[in-house]
């Protein structure tokens, strides 16, 4: 059985001078026929100026991300089928926030300079002295190999809306590749890498949690979790002096002590107490707040299953505290 | 005019290893590749990398099981020197990061593979050729070699029968450079695009192997073609021999595993019997009437779900989104499928070519490690150690020699060269489907089986081809990112392997390794325990033979 694919592409040639402009196809592929397959397809068949990057055919050489539909994804991964089981026209795009080069192909040289960045490689303290293997857990590595998993795409960087306001952000591949390494009981260089990340404008803590990269990652790599855990990894590792520190624990302190957030104060603990600078910064969204009757009540009482809350608190805290003691114990063996 | 020391010419695991090592050896370095380092087809191999570390294993099995794997065609020396050298770079991968699986006490832990009397196959879960180039090219980082990214290959530049340099042309600006060099060694990988369908890459077309057939290299076994006794049928997608190596069956349309058939000759190892011997089972028991649409099953439900997520994840997927199967629920259709090509560039065991100044490592190169078939997870093995052993004999080439002279002519001639083709009226011929009628014929005559009948009617349609391919245009005229120029382009280089490939298949007429004949059924140690090699000219494939090193081992009948 065959499927009619109808695809609307973003064509652009930069050697036309013209804009980018939509040119639509009709191609039939098989029933398993993916986006790919039909791009393929047309550029074989019928357009030979046609352009993207694309080489493997099964996930893993991370060639052919793109816009599909307006969500990034490997067209090879991605079936007609699922997408457009009646035929509906699909649209495909080169993916955001990187220059396009020509049609679905964009200059992943920013990409690249961003992981370079994070030194991503494995800095051991020495050659083990058996000559042979480092020792290592296999659950350890395990773990690893969720986070190695990532083929480097792009489409997580695609997708990232820290990336679209600001362009020095690492986004979310280079801080999983950071974490690879972070995580990794082999490596000597975990608390540089971890001050590094912690202070560096667009290091850890610009990532907002939008769960976009989570979302759209075709090798389940999670990069956004992996930020959280760097973020974990160094206030465990005795970094304090953030803005993001101070604002993660002002809000789980609201919602331990209260059961739920004083968004007020909030808005003051997050940055630090004696900066003036920073303080008097919160003022203009506070008098607009208030004029817009959206200051929140300065009166926070707890909710009445308080203790409850802070019962899930403590648990919490005890299997964290198990986790820190575990893999301390990993990386010294 | 760009100059470096060492060229290395791709950057899969080869590539990378030569250049690093080039490095380290004090030359100025640099990688030229039609794609980004981590976009190649390294990355395609599943299930591990061979080495005897274990306590219990030694060289000489590995050795055994490589040359009675190879049907007696690999030379011995090459493979004594593989082998030996392997626990080295296994233990060196893991150095630089590799997160190779583990024993439950920290140290690595292996799994069985085809072909081999010992589990010694080092692997990251169904991900270790990923694994391995993600770590290459992370070293790549540390020492910031310089590489020159989507750049293709368009010739070799000789002086004076030594290779000097190379022309290349810039894909993003579509600007053709001149490189001078004082070695160059390619590592461009494999051909799978010669055939269709094949588990290879769309970027394997075979262009280092093609351009030194042209300067003068010639190649070796080229009719020793792999074919993977697990593909899925729709688009030639491999799946894992780690699945069998994790103990899943074959079974025929009665579910017989019928590798346990006395005529197949490895009721011992049954699904794990070395590759040729699979594919040529499976392939019986398909012409036979007892497949299910063209297939045979792989059937891996009994190995559990929790096995298949740990360590089949990724087949796990693919046999998901492209066949529709959940292996943990149904067994999942697969064929024999093109895979490999044991043949290549003929070396020596540096990595040296024929031509001064040109080196071959890894798929590209036949050394002879794989000889008539290659052994599951010996192929990661070659690119890490002949990578490393061509890069250090690249640099200390380099090291004792100057620059050749080079004009700019060369340049303005293989411009001229281009411009003609770009020029070419459409005539409403297209590249992909001149590919196509090559890739089926190849298929159709040159795989699991072939006869005189049928390889004569291949070398025909090659001919017709080569006469279309002189009139064939180019549809895209732009400069940038013209890749429609570059699927032209590597068509030249396939048509030639392709010729290649068929005439020293109808030259071997006996059945050894991968090549089996039916019209000449036996091997024939008398006459054909030999290399065929093919130089180039201008009638076609000029053949010749040199003898099989044998050191130790001598031939013996094959039994699994």
């Amino acid at each position: 059985m065959a499927i009619e694919a109808r695809l609307r592409v973003r064509r652009y040639d930069p050697e036309s001078g013209g804009e980018p402009y939509y040119q639509e196809y009709e191609t039939s592929v098989p029933e398993w026929g993916t986006v790919l397959d039909a791009l393929i397809q047309i550029r074989e068949e019928q357009d030979g100026t046609l352009t993207l990057r694309c080489s493997c055919r099964s996930a893993i050489c991370g060639s052919c991300a793109m816009k599909v539909n307006g969500e990034s994804a490997l067209a090879c991964k991605t079936k007609l089928v699922d997408i457009a089981p009646d035929g509906e026209t699909v649209t495909v795009e080169p993916m955001g926030n990187q220059p396009v080069v020509r049609d679905l192909v964009v200059d992943m040289q920013p990409f690249w300079d961003k992981v370079q960045a994070v030194q991503p490689y494995l800095q051991p303290a020495g050659p083990p002295e058996s000559g042979r293997e480092y020792l290592a857990p296999n659950d350890a590595m395990q773990h690893l190999s969720g986070v190695m998993n990532c083929i480097m795409c792009g489409a997580c960087v695609s997708e990232c809306t820290v990336l679209e306001v600001d362009d020095k952000f690492l986004g979310p591949a280079a801080l999983a590749k950071a974490y690879r390494f972070a995580a990794d009981p082999r490596d000597d260089k975990t608390q540089e890498r971890l001050v590094d990340l912690f202070d560096m404008d667009g290091g850890m803590w610009d990532c907002t949690h939008c769960f976009e990269c989570v979302q759209v990652c075709p090798k389940g790599v999670e990069p956004m979790e992996r930020i959280v855990k760097l973020r974990e990894m160094a206030m465990d590792a005795g970094l304090q002096d953030h803005n993001g520190v101070r604002h993660s624990k002002a809000f789980s302190d609201s919602v331990e002590h209260s059961g739920w957030l004083d968004e007020s104060q909030l808005a003051v603990k997050s940055f630090k107490l004696t900066s003036v600078k920073d303080q008097l910064g919160n003022m203009p969204v506070a008098l607009r707040m208030l004029m817009a009757g959206k200051m929140p009540n300065p009166i926070h009482r707890p909710i009445s299953s308080v203790r409850e809350v802070r019962r899930v608190f403590d648990e919490t805290e005890r299997q964290h505290q198990q986790q820190v003691n575990e893999s301390t114990s990993q990386k010294e063996a | 005019m760009i100059t470096h020391d060492v060229l290395v010419i791709g950057a899969g695991l080869a590539g990378l290893r030569a250049a690093l090592e080039a490095q380290w050896q004090g030359a100025d370095v640099a990688i030229i590749t039609k794609v980004h380092p981590v976009r190649s087809h390294s990355n395609a191999a599943q299930g591990g990398v061979n080495a005897a570390l274990e306590a219990g294993d030694s060289w000489e099995s590995h050795a055994y099981d490589t040359v009675k794997g190879s049907d007696y065609l690999g030379d011995q020396d090459a493979i004594e020197i593989c082998v030996r050298e392997a626990p080295q770079d296994i233990v060196e991968l893991e150095n630089m990061g590799v997160i190779f699986n583990r024993d439950e006490t920290g140290k690595l832990g292996t799994r069985n593979f085809g072909g081999a009397s010992f589990a010694r196959t080092y692997f990251v879960a169904d991900i270790t050729g990923q694994a391995m180039l993600h770590v290459m090219y992370e070293q790549l980082m540390k020492e910031q070699v310089r590489v020159y990214e989507e750049w293709f290959l368009t010739d070799l530049v000789m002086e004076d029968g030594a290779c000097v340099g190379v022309l290349a042309l810039e894909i993003r600006s579509g600007r053709l450079e001149l490189f001078r060099a004082k070695a160059v060694i390619l590592c461009t990988g494999g051909l799978g695009r010669v055939f269709e369908p094949s588990t290879n890459a769309l970027i394997c077309t075979g262009d280092g192997m093609a351009l030194a057939y042209r300067a003068g290299a010639p190649l070796m076994d080229m009719e020793m073609v792999q074919y993977h006794p697990t593909t899925l049928k729709s688009n030639g997608v491999l799946i894992t021999e780690g699945a069998r190596g994790e103990g899943a069956y074959l079974l025929n349309a009665n579910g017989d595993r019928f590798m346990s058939y006395e005529r197949y000759g490895a009721t011992n190892a049954m699904e794990l019997a070395s590759r040729d011997v699979v594919s040529r089972a499976e392939q019986t028991e398909i012409d036979e009437g007892r497949g299910i649409d063209g297939c045979v099953l792989l059937d891996c439900r009994h190995l559990g779900a929790e096995l298949i997520r740990t360590k089949l994840y990724q087949i796990w997927e693919l046999a998901l989104d492209i066949a529709n199967v959940d292996i943990a629920e149904e067994p999942v259709p697969i064929r024999p499928g093109m895979h490999y090509q044991m043949g290549g560039i003929k070396t020596d065991v540096v990595g040296a070519t024929s031509v001064p100044g040109l080196y071959a490592a890894g798929e590209t190169a036949c050394i002879s490690l794989h000889g008539g078939n290659r052994l599951g997870a010996n192929s990661l093995l070659e690119t890490i150690v002949f990578g490393r052993r061509s890069g250090k004999d690249a640099a200390e080439y380099a090291a004792a020699r100057d620059f050749a002279a080079l004009s700019d002519a060369k340049l303005r001639d293989e411009d001229a060269r281009i411009q003609q083709i770009m020029d070419r009226p459409a005539n409403g011929e297209r590249t992909a489907g001149l590919r196509l009628e090559m890739g089926q014929a190849m298929d159709q005559h040159v795989g699991v089986f072939r006869d005189e009948a049928g390889l004569q009617e291949v070398v025909g349609v090659l001919q017709g081809l080569k006469e279309r391919y002189k009139q064939l245009p180019v549809e895209n005229r732009g400069k940038v990112f013209n890749l429609d120029l570059v699927f032209h382009l590597e068509l030249e280089f396939m048509l030639d392997l392709a010729e290649v490939i068929a005439v020293s298949a109808l030259d071997r007429r006996e059945s050894r390794g991968a090549h089996s004949r039916t019209d000449y059924p036996e091997r024939d140690d008398d006459e054909w325990l030999k290399h065929t090699l093919a130089a180039w000219s201008a009638d076609g494939p000029q053949m010749s033979y040199l003898p099989v090193t044998i050191t130790r081992w001598k031939p013996e009948a094959r039994a699994y």
